[in-house]
């Protein structure tokens, strides 16, 4: 169980970042919910596998790319929004909304194949 | 399949989704601009990113190569002046698009189509106050003129196309980060887009006046204190041209309305719609010294345009090479050339003329319709656009605007500017710069001038906004006319809004070229003149000069410019990087003895004197870690409205205080100064009474100031380069600059030297230059800022102009080699 459940997030990181190349931003959304529907799982264990297999893309990206800019963008992007100039607050949130909308594809799956 | 948990989590996530996608007022679309692959972050340059490429464009004639250096500065090697244009266009979009269409937007009144109405619906008010002033009319005049010289055109042509090739290609998720915060795409640029950009610069330059202000004080203060507040001379100032030059006999003969008394100088008409001109400090100084004045015995020419210190910034270094010249300097993203800079013979600098080229005429319409207007003794049919003003989120306004024979309606009882009051009069403008005019040319023609004769030829159509010049040359000539097309005014024409029922108070034509001020000083040693032409916004020439002028003209820069170069010889560039970054308070060293020789002692406690101290010990430098320029500053402000707001406040009108020099002048000269006395109170003020109270309020704000850590003179006058949006996160606040409006360094608060250069002109040249911005308009760049705390801090760049042989020099970073394509 453990095993599927990280191959699932995996794939659903992977197809993501593919999709995300050639789709627009929303279309994690529809790989989160292709991988569970393909690798069907307990809904709230499928939940978790689309949060966190987008927490950890968009989150890894943006420190990726936050870490090469020294953070000249994410400080000031972090206080143009509110959120105290803090890149990494700044990282958290991008995690976290991918993570939500991810959930969510993976959820739907879940509930239909159920 | 579990129905309802599977329709609950497919609605729920579909709502996520549709949230995150939209915009909620002015916030970006969520999703999207979080979204690593899409948004924002794909804006995060890395810091150590190359910028080489392999360009191919289509319609590029040649191959052109683009050498980067250490500062992201590109020296463009181009076959010919087309493919120059061609790839300058290409580089100002690849690191300026955002910028270059929003001041374009700017310019053409659509601020509130992107940015909604704004508060209390300022926005659209500015809009409907460039669309009135024909800010979209004066460019396609000036783009038809541009169009029929067939060099510019196709200059022009060449730069649009270079623009576009970048946009056309630009994947959404490269959009500059303005665009994802705003979201909107960027349109196709047009020759038209550039004619705007100059036209903005013409209104920021050239497109401020008091007409409406001046007419009140005409006719609420009597004669002689109208002559009083705003006197027609300034006691100490010194022209841009010296005192005692000879000028031509006039070849306009001006003709005076015959009812110039009864229905203009002594009108007591008054006007309640209020403007928000651009800001009239936009001066400059500029000035260039001969050969018999430097060490080496080459001139050295120096100039620092102020402007609003902005980020992006509003100049891109660049040097540009073609196989007829070579030519080093700055140029505007949203046109092509270098407008300010140095070739390999000559150098050339630009300062604003600050002639007033916009008046007002009243307006008698027949009906609310404004369909026909009265002039010369009959109705007159007006021309009528409509002009629609899109505005995000709301409704678009539809402005229907008259035209009249002098211009179109700018105010109307349809639109009172930013005033509250309702108004049912009229008035139309007449803008110089909306007349057609090719200035363009002469940029163009300045990238390849060999001599004192090319430029003087180059310039003969630059015509708005007007400018002083400054020339110098490898063979040791130094120039400088004040050229622009004005028009030959009578004495106090256009000072005051017109009478607009006939025409015999239109502009009776132009001052003619050659009639225009100028002065040039040769290399020959035994030729006696001053050595140096110079000039910071002050009055042009002297009361000789046979037309009439305004009296709107700072003087206080100008005048330390000329005192410390006639006192200097032997001069190096580094003297003059010391002077331009002088922080003398000239203002200060007239009005300090005045200040304290009224001070009555009696009335001050010990901290007020030992704050007296200070100021009486200030060495007059407005230096970023003084206290004394904070003390001087508020007792200035704080006497100007003792001595002046109980008789204005009286009038509820719109007035205009009068000038600082005014003030000063007038004390200096007559302690009785009659508006010292607060005609509010029984008893009679003196000037050491209120020379004092102003000193204890200062005493009161200083108090203040040193609550908010605000006591020394950087902190308090807080300089910012400010993001064109105005977002303080976007920009770099709170900079540790010195000087101010009265210093050569003239570094306020959202304004100040946009480019600071100095061109010696050695062979080899030597020339120096920084401005407060960097090349790149990426916020994510580490080259978005990069100048700014050299310029700060007063230190220059040494500029390399690059030769051809250098491609392999180490400071060559990156390398874009650019090749047309054969599909094309």
């Amino acid at each position: 169980m453990v095993v599927k459940f990280f191959v699932t997030t995996v794939l659903i990181a992977l197809l993501s970042f593919i999709c995300g190349l050639f789709l627009p931003w929303w279309s994690i959304a529809l790989a989160a919910f292709l991988v569970s529907l393909l690798i069907p799982q307990r809904p709230l264990l499928a939940f978790f596998a689309g949060f966190l297999g987008l927490f950890l893309l968009w989150g890894v990206m943006a420190l990726l790319i936050d870490l090469a800019n020294q953070s000249i963008l994410s400080s000031r992007v972090a206080s143009l929004l509110p959120l105290g100039g803090s890149p990494v607050a700044l990282i958290l949130v991008t995690a976290f909304v991918g993570a939500l909308v991810g959930g969510g594809g993976s959820l739907t799956a879940a509930f239909l194949k159920k | 399949m579990r129905v309802l948990p599977f329709f609950l989590s497919l609605f729920l996530t579909t709502a996520l989704i549709i949230c995150l996608n939209r915009q909620w007022g002015q916030t970006p679309i969520m999703g999207q601009f979080f979204s690593p692959q899409h948004g924002f972050w794909q804006n995060a340059e890395p810091v150590d990113q190359a910028f080489d490429g392999d360009i191919k464009l289509p319609g590029l004639k040649g191959r052109g190569d683009v050498y980067f250096d250490e500062n992201l500065i590109p020296h463009v090697f181009a076959g010919s002046q087309l493919d120059a244009c061609y790839i300058q266009g290409y580089l100002h979009a690849r690191f300026r698009l955002w910028q270059m269409e929003f001041q374009t937007f700017a310019a053409a009144g659509r601020l509130s189509e992107f940015l909604g109405a704004g508060e209390g619906n300022a926005l659209v008010k500015y809009d409907r106050s460039m669309r009135r002033l024909g800010m979209v009319t004066a460019a396609k005049a000036s783009l038809a003129a541009m169009e029929k010289d067939p060099v510019v055109k196709a200059d022009i042509d060449a730069y649009t196309s270079g623009v576009n090739a970048y946009i056309v290609q630009l994947k959404a998720s490269e959009l500059p980060l303005e665009y994802k915060l705003l979201n909107y795409v960027p349109e196709q640029w047009t020759n038209l887009k550039t004619a705007l950009f100059i036209k903005y610069m013409a209104y920021t330059l050239a497109g401020g006046e008091n007409d409406f202000e001046m007419t009140n004080a005409k006719a609420y203060f009597s004669k002689e204190d109208f002559g009083k507040l705003y006197p027609e001379a300034q006691d100490s100032v010194d022209p841009v041209i010296p005192k005692g030059t000879r000028f031509l006999p006039p070849h306009i003969q001006l003709k005076l309305p015959r009812t110039v008394d009864s229905l203009y100088l002594n009108s007591t008409t008054t006007v309640t719609d209020r403007e928000d001109p651009p800001d009239p400090s936009n001066g400059s100084n500029n000035w260039a010294v001969s050969g018999k004045k430097t060490i080496s015995g080459k001139p050295i020419l120096c100039n620092d345009p102020h402007l609003n210190t902005t980020l992006p910034s509003v100049w891109y270094q660049m040097q540009i090479h073609t196989p007829t010249y070579n030519v080093y300097g700055v140029s505007f993203p949203g046109g092509p050339f270098v407008i300010i800079g140095f070739n390999d013979s000559c150098a050339w600098g630009i300062t604003n003329s600050e002639r007033d080229v916009r008046d007002y005429y009243s307006i008698k319409f027949k009906d609310e319709s404004r369909k026909e207007y009265w002039f010369n003794g009959k109705w007159t049919e007006a021309d009528q656009r409509v002009d629609t003003i899109a505005i995000r989120g709301e409704l678009p306004l539809y402005d229907t605007v008259a035209t009249t024979v002098f211009g179109p309606v700018m105010y109307d009882p349809s639109f009172t500017g930013y005033s509250t009051e309702a108004s049912n009069k009229s008035y139309a403008v007449h803008w110089k710069a909306a007349d057609s005019s090719n200035e363009m040319s002469t940029f163009s023609k300045f990238q390849g001038i060999h001599n004192y004769s090319d430029y003087k030829e180059a310039l003969k159509t630059f015509k708005s906004p007007g400018q002083n010049i400054a020339f110098a040359d490898k063979a040791g000539e130094v120039a400088l006319w004040q050229q622009g097309e004005f028009p030959a005014k009578w004495k106090e024409q256009g000072r005051f809004v017109m009478p607009g029922e006939d025409s015999s108070y239109m502009w009776q034509g132009s001052i003619p070229q050659d009639e225009n001020p100028y002065m040039t000083i040769t290399n020959d040693p035994d030729k006696p003149d001053r050595g140096f032409v110079s000039s910071a916004n002050q009055l042009p020439v002297d009361t000789t000069y046979p037309y009439y002028l305004g009296i709107d003209y700072p003087m206080y820069r100008g005048l330390l410019i000329n005192r410390k170069l006639n006192n200097i010889n032997s001069i190096t560039a580094a003297d003059m990087m010391k002077m331009q970054t002088d922080n003398y308070d000239v203002f200060a060293e007239m009005a300090r003895p005045l200040l304290l020789r009224n001070i009555q002692d009696v009335r001050i406690d010990d901290v007020g004197k030992a704050y007296l101290k200070f100021f009486r010990e200030w060495d007059l430098n407005d230096d970023p870690n003084e206290e004394a320029p904070v003390i001087f500053n508020y007792w200035w402000a704080h006497l100007t409205k003792d001595i002046y707001d109980d008789e204005f406040s009286k009038s509820g009108l719109p007035l205009k205080r009068p000038y600082e020099s005014t003030l000063l002048e007038a004390l200096l000269r007559d302690s009785a100064y009659s508006y010292v006395d607060n005609v509010n109170t029984p008893q009679k003020e003196t000037l050491p009474q209120v020379v004092t109270t102003a000193f204890l309020q200062t005493m009161a704000d200083m108090t203040e100031a040193g609550k908010e850590d605000r006591l020394t003179w950087a902190k308090n006058k807080d300089t910012w380069v400010r993001h064109l949006l105005r977002k303080s996160a976007l920009s770099r606040t709170h900079l540790p600059i010195g000087g101010g409006v009265h210093c050569i360094n003239a570094a306020k608060q959202f304004h100040g030297p946009s480019w600071r250069m100095i061109v010696h002109l050695t062979t080899p040249t030597e020339a120096y230059g920084i401005y407060p911005g960097g090349q790149s308009g990426n916020p994510g760049s580490p080259y978005y800022d990069s100048f700014i705390d050299k310029w700060a801090a007063g230190q220059y760049n040494t500029l390399w102009v690059m030769n051809s042989e250098e491609a392999k020099s180490p400071r060559v970073k990156w390398v874009m080699h650019f090749s047309g394509t054969k599909s094309f």
